[in-house]
């Protein structure tokens, strides 16, 4: 269901816990989807000795998909119209992610109705993981 | 990265929204799909960064007959860092600092797509442990078979440069 112009304020919000307890394997399925094998998200033998991290971390990818998760269910199915974000700090496993949408300003573009969304990610602690801004399509 | 054809795959989403946490049945079920707005599956936001799996170069997969960086035996395989051939996880190489994507069409399963990257712009910052941070953008247009100009993405990447005194 789509978000209705008629029906939404600037200021409106939707969150959503979009990860608990961020496992290992949730990592190596995301590489393995996305075709992104960096060690550094999988191999902790690699990420510690190496790479001197304290362990492997999420690919920033998976932070964003999982933002962009939110995203697509409050804003309807194929309405985005744009999707940008700045990873702010790196996530480790074990994380619980929060996503939240906040709508910033209602406008016409083009004959379509469209939000500017404000969008962030925070882990349990309230650190911002991920910040960006979004844009999608309205209905009247 | 340059990606010739990168064919959107049902059964590759699937995978992709499961890897996401996505319980979206828009991306798992065409009949449920085609009861939807868009009525057919489409492909998540972030989808086209998987098109790393059909860049032969990319440099962040394990190539057959090749030493692979990550651990085996030894905790890497090769000392010598890999050249970045772009494009894909880390933007311009380096870590991942930025992402966005503008839409044009709805993506979705069936459509085949090319990918074309240049780099964008450059820029650096001090960063807060000293050192410099190197910013570099590279941006993806991917296009459907008539042409027409599906995602742009622009990565960011960062790399960080030690300050000349330190040991």
């Amino acid at each position: 269901m789509a978000l209705k112009a008629s029906e939404l304020n600037v200021g409106d919000s939707y969150e959503e816990e979009v990860c608990r307890d961020l496992s290992r394997t949730q990592i190596v399925q995301y590489a393995g989807t996305s075709g992104d094998y960096n060690p550094l998200h999988t191999d902790d033998k690699y990420t510690v000795e190496i790479a001197k991290y304290p362990s492997v971390f999420a690919h920033g990818m998976l932070s964003m998909g999982m933002t962009g998760k939110m995203l697509t269910n409050y804003v309807g199915d194929g309405r985005l119209r744009s999707f940008g974000v700045r990873f702010t700090a790196q996530v480790f496993p074990g994380a619980t992610l929060t996503a939240k949408a906040t709508v910033a300003a209602i406008r016409e573009e083009d004959g379509e109705t469209i939000a500017d969304i404000e969008v962030s990610t925070v882990d349990a602690e309230g650190t911002v993981v991920v910040k960006g801004q979004a844009t999608a399509k309205l209905d009247a | 990265m340059a990606v010739k054809k990168f064919p959107i795959e049902a059964g590759h989403i699937m995978m992709f929204a499961r890897s996401v946490g996505d319980a979206n049945e828009i991306y798992y079920d065409s009949d449920y799909a085609e009861t939807t707005e868009p009525g057919a599956v489409i492909a998540p936001p972030t989808f086209v960064q998987s098109s790393a799996q059909f860049d032969p170069d990319y440099f962040l997969r394990p190539k057959i007959g090749q030493e692979w960086f990550g651990s085996g035996k030894e905790a890497t395989g090769i000392t010598k860092k890999p050249e970045s051939s772009g494009g894909g996880g880390g933007g311009g190489g380096g870590l991942h600092a930025e992402q966005h994507y503008v839409y044009h069409k709805q993506l979705q399963a069936g459509d085949v797509l090319t990918a074309t990257t240049k780099p964008g712009k450059t820029w650096e910052k001090e960063g807060r442990r000293g050192g410099k941070l190197m910013f570099s953008e590279s941006v993806t247009e991917y296009r459907n078979e008539a042409g027409e100009l599906v995602v742009t993405a622009t990565g960011v990447g960062v790399r960080t440069e030690r300050p000349a005194t330190s040991t």
